[in-house]
């Protein structure tokens, strides 16, 4: 398969503590890879380095044969380099409609006009419902964000990705703080994100890793010490020791 | 930058059409109030087309402060360069007062986009005190260069041709409070338009988590500026029509003390929802009327325990005191526009 | 030559006289993390206090400037309590509104109470006479004053570096609820704090009536003076302040002596200039 997305000796220090350490990986379009590691092994950390939230070190972030360690943010998620937060960040007085709308209006280009109408735009709302409907999400599209449930809310958050029309999508902890009678849900919109995206998830969920992962990537101390199959992960010493022997305790977290 | 947090103001859209006959209901209301003010104080339409004056002014805070969230404390500084551009103008023979607002909207918006550049330069208090800045240096450059703006005494001699070439601007200031309203009513229903559009939606965005805003893929920066500038024409608009109904501009139209003010009008009335400007306006200026002629210190004093008030009771604003008493009174659920 | 040094002088004497009031407000925003922009009416409602008591009840000087002290720090109480702790940690916008707020009040009040005129503190004969320093001639007031500030900024550092509660103020600084867990009493702290900012608005506003002279607007003319030196100087810094101080102090009165014209647009030139480079000021913290 050919490469799609790639991070070569990826490292970042906060003052003498390394929190990254020559990370490289890299994905093809369609790939579907899960990166687990303890707490406080750099998960998040590397999402922002390779979002560019934080300027790594050293190490290079190359996004379909072009090298984008230089840029910032905002024009990583215009290459098609797309994440989601730990946390949702959602604006807690606007409607799902109005999140999904103000996200394809923004990568139409569209979204600094100052005269045209935002409710009822007739141009997108064809696709805002289109994503809105591929979430279940259509019922509360009218209700402000802040009074619909945690699991929708995390649906949002994969919404707001979906509708900028990504190469790669990076989700940190898409099912964290979700009660678990809504994980389905979820993971029924990880099996029907497009086949084509190439999707780097960060969960500590390991149900959800083993059913939604083709390739497992551990990470340790900011350290990639396992790269293989689900089914060869638990198999392996280094990973066991990591991180294994904390897993009934960050599943409890969970 | 998080300001008080305005949770009507960005809301659900309960249908199109709601919104749409609420926005023309107050556009009427506004009239309907104008007009009103116009039959019921004739004797003080100098003082009414000042309120309207100020209220441009405090609608442009509204824009970056209540829907951007970048607090300012120096927008007098675009409102007072509308005000020297129109009157350096007029008194150099461009008299035509339509030509003029423009004139004053222009000065205004270049003000803004140097007063955003600055400004969006830093965060928080360090903004702040930029903005503060930024009015004391336009003042003091107003101050020096008495040339162009009369210094301290003000620059006098302003006279504007007829309106229209008909309408002259009589010393009972009819034409002029008619012409305020009409570009008070002509600005308000363009900036509901701008509120509304995606455009002020990505600003509402911005105001709540520009973390967010850039993950979707858009600059904060030019977003912002985009909004200083807007703000400039409204305040630099407002500026003029107060040098053109007063025919003088004086140093305290670029001043600290204006600056904070109106954004203590904008506080009373409340942020974000464009209403509250004029409501805050309209009451400050009118109780200030009434009680700073009995005593001036009465007035500071009635002033700093209703911002104490308003900051500890209603965050809202008085309008939104108004929304809630009237929305339940209404028993339906619902946002505001 | 001459001219220099008495322009250095007066700047000197300045800033000191800035710092001490400065530096209460640099304690307030710093430590406490709240825009007080009422800081410098409680310095006026001293300068009042000091101005009653000296020229009306004929007290002496120092007895004028304890009793403004005292005076002030226990009218402050009542509002740290009723007002001041609804607004920390709140946004910026808040506490400038809620600040303002009692600032007119103060304002509105004072005014009512002592009537809306300039009050001068007299000095006494010991202060108002030059002293010779050797080289030159010095007002003794300006001397005074320098040593006030010097005084000050050597006990506020001993304050925090090296006492008791020096350490619970860092902790509570760094983390109050982690301080508050480990016992620290912080609203214990937090109102010890707010009283020793206010003494020392009160100290300033009453020696430094020479260069700020107490007047019915007295809070709001300095409101923006002090806010912005702070922030030049970087909020809860003490070196900072002094160097934020002496420094707008020297461009202030520079300005002033050479170019009267100008009035304050050099001081604002440079606080724009100083502010773009450094946004939390020359000694901020990192947020």
């Amino acid at each position: 398969m050919s490469e799609l997305f790639r991070v070569e000796g990826l490292t970042k220090n906060f003052g003498g503590l390394a929190v990254s350490r020559n990370i490289s990986l890299s994905m093809p379009a369609g790939e579907r890879l899960a990166l687990i590691g303890p707490n406080g092994a750099g998960k998040t950390t590397f999402v922002n380095l390779v979002t560019g939230q934080l300027q790594p070190s050293a190490g290079r972030v190359v996004l379909s044969g072009e090298d984008v360690t230089g840029l910032g943010a905002v024009r990583r998620v215009r290459k098609g380099l797309v994440r989601t937060f730990q946390v949702t960040r959602l604006f807690s007085e606007m409607t799902p409609e109005e999140h999904v709308t103000l996200t394809v209006l923004q990568r139409e280009g569209k979204a600094s006009r100052i005269l045209s109408r935002f409710t009822g735009n007739s141009e997108v709302a064809g696709e805002v419902e289109g994503i809105l409907a591929t979430l279940g999400l259509l019922d509360v599209a009218r209700r402000k964000v802040g009074e619909i449930a945690y699991g929708q809310q995390r649906l949002l958050e994969i919404g707001i990705a979906l509708a900028l029309r990504p190469k790669v999508l990076l989700l940190d902890e898409p099912a964290a703080g979700v009660p678990s009678s809504d994980t389905p849900k979820i993971e029924q919109a990880l099996e029907r994100l497009p086949p084509s995206l190439a999707v780097l998830m960060i969960e500590h969920d390991m149900d959800l890793v083993f059913r939604f992962a083709k390739r497992v990537v551990v990470l340790a101390a900011g350290e990639i010490i396992f790269e293989g199959l689900p089914s060869e992960v638990a198999a392996n010493e280094k990973v066991r020791e990591a991180y294994l022997g904390n897993y009934a305790y960050a599943r409890s977290v969970a | 930058m998080q300001v008080i947090a305005q949770t009507e103001s960005v809301a659900a859209a309960p249908s199109t059409g709601s919104r749409w006959l609420r926005d023309v209901t107050g556009v009427i209301l506004i009239i309907a109030a104008g007009l009103a003010g116009y039959w019921l104080f004739p004797d003080n339409l100098a003082l009414l087309t000042r309120v309207i004056a100020i209220a441009l002014l405090v609608l442009s805070i509204d824009l970056i402060t209540g829907y951007c969230g970048v607090a300012t404390l120096g927008q007098a500084a675009l409102f007072g360069a509308g005000a020297y551009a129109a009157g350096i103008a007029c008194v150099n023979g461009v008299t035509e007062p339509l030509t003029l607002i423009v004139i004053g909207a222009v000065a205004g918006s270049a003000a803004g986009l140097l007063m955003g550049t600055i400004m969006l330069r830093a965060h928080g208090l360090a903004q702040l005190v930029l903005s503060i800045a930024i009015v004391q240096l336009f003042h003091e450059a107003a101050n020096k260069a008495s040339a162009y703006t009369g210094g301290s005494d003000g620059l006098a001699g302003l006279t504007v041709s007829p309106l229209f070439g008909v309408f002259e601007f009589d010393l009972w200031g009819q034409t002029a409070y008619l012409f305020g309203l009409a570009l008070l009513v002509v600005v308000f229903v363009v900036l509901k338009f701008i509120v509304s559009s995606p455009f002020g939606m990505l600003c509402r965005g911005i105001k709540q988590d520009p973390i967010r805003i850039r993950a979707m893929g858009s600059f904060v920066f030019p977003v912002l500026l985009k909004m200083f500038v807007i703000s400039g024409a409204v305040a630099g608009m407002g500026g003029a029509l107060a040098a053109i109904s007063t025919q003088v501009v004086g140093l305290d139209s670029v001043s600290f003390e204006l600056s904070a003010n109106a954004l203590v009008m904008l506080v009373l009335g409340g942020l974000g929802t464009l209403y509250g400007a004029l409501v805050g306006t309209v009451i400050f200026m009118g109780f200030e009327h009434i009680v700073s002629s009995i005593n001036p210190f009465h007035w500071m004093t009635m002033v700093g325990a209703l911002l104490i008030a308003v900051v500890i009771a209603a965050p809202g604003g008085l309008s939104g005191v108004l929304e809630r008493i009237s929305g339940s009174g209404r028993g339906k659920k619902g946002g505001r526009a | 030559m001459q001219t220099i040094l008495s322009i250095a002088i007066d700047a000197f004497a300045y800033g000191m006289a800035l710092f001490i009031i400065c530096i209460g407000l640099s304690l307030t925003m710093g430590l406490m993390r709240v825009v007080n922009l009422a800081h410098g009416a409680f310095a006026m409602i001293a300068g009042y206090i000091a101005s009653y008591a000296a020229r009306d009840l004929g007290l002496g000087y120092a007895v004028a400037i304890f009793l403004a002290i005292i005076g002030t720090v226990i009218i402050s109480i009542p509002i740290e309590r009723l007002l001041y702790r609804r607004i920390y940690g709140k946004p910026e916008l808040i506490q400038v509104l809620m600040t303002i707020g009692i600032t007119f009040c103060v304002i509105g009040i004072t005014n009512y109470f002592f009537g809306p005129t300039l009050k001068t503190i007299p000095l006494p004969g010991s202060l108002s006479q030059p002293v010779d320093i050797g080289f030159k001639t010095i007002a003794a007031h300006r001397l005074f004053v320098m040593a006030c500030g010097g005084v000050v900024a050597g006990g506020l550092w001993f304050l925090i570096e090296r006492t008791d509660f020096g350490i619970k103020l860092r902790a509570t600084v760094d983390n109050a609820a982690m301080a508050d867990a480990l016992g620290v009493r912080t609203q214990v702290v937090y109102a010890i704090s707010f009283a020793i900012a206010i003494g020392l608005a009160a100290l300033g506003g009453v020696v430094g009536a020479e260069f700020l002279p107490i007047e019915p607007y007295y809070a709001l003319r300095y409101m923006v003076t002090f806010l912005v030196v702070v922030s030049v100087g970087g909020a809860g810094s003490i070196p900072g302040a002094v160097v934020a101080c002496l420094l707008l102090g020297a461009v202030d009165t520079t300005g002033r002596y050479l170019m009267p014209e100008f009035g304050n647009f050099f001081f604002y030139a440079a606080v724009i200039a100083i502010v773009c480079v450094f946004p939390r000021g020359f000694f901020g913290r990192a947020q």
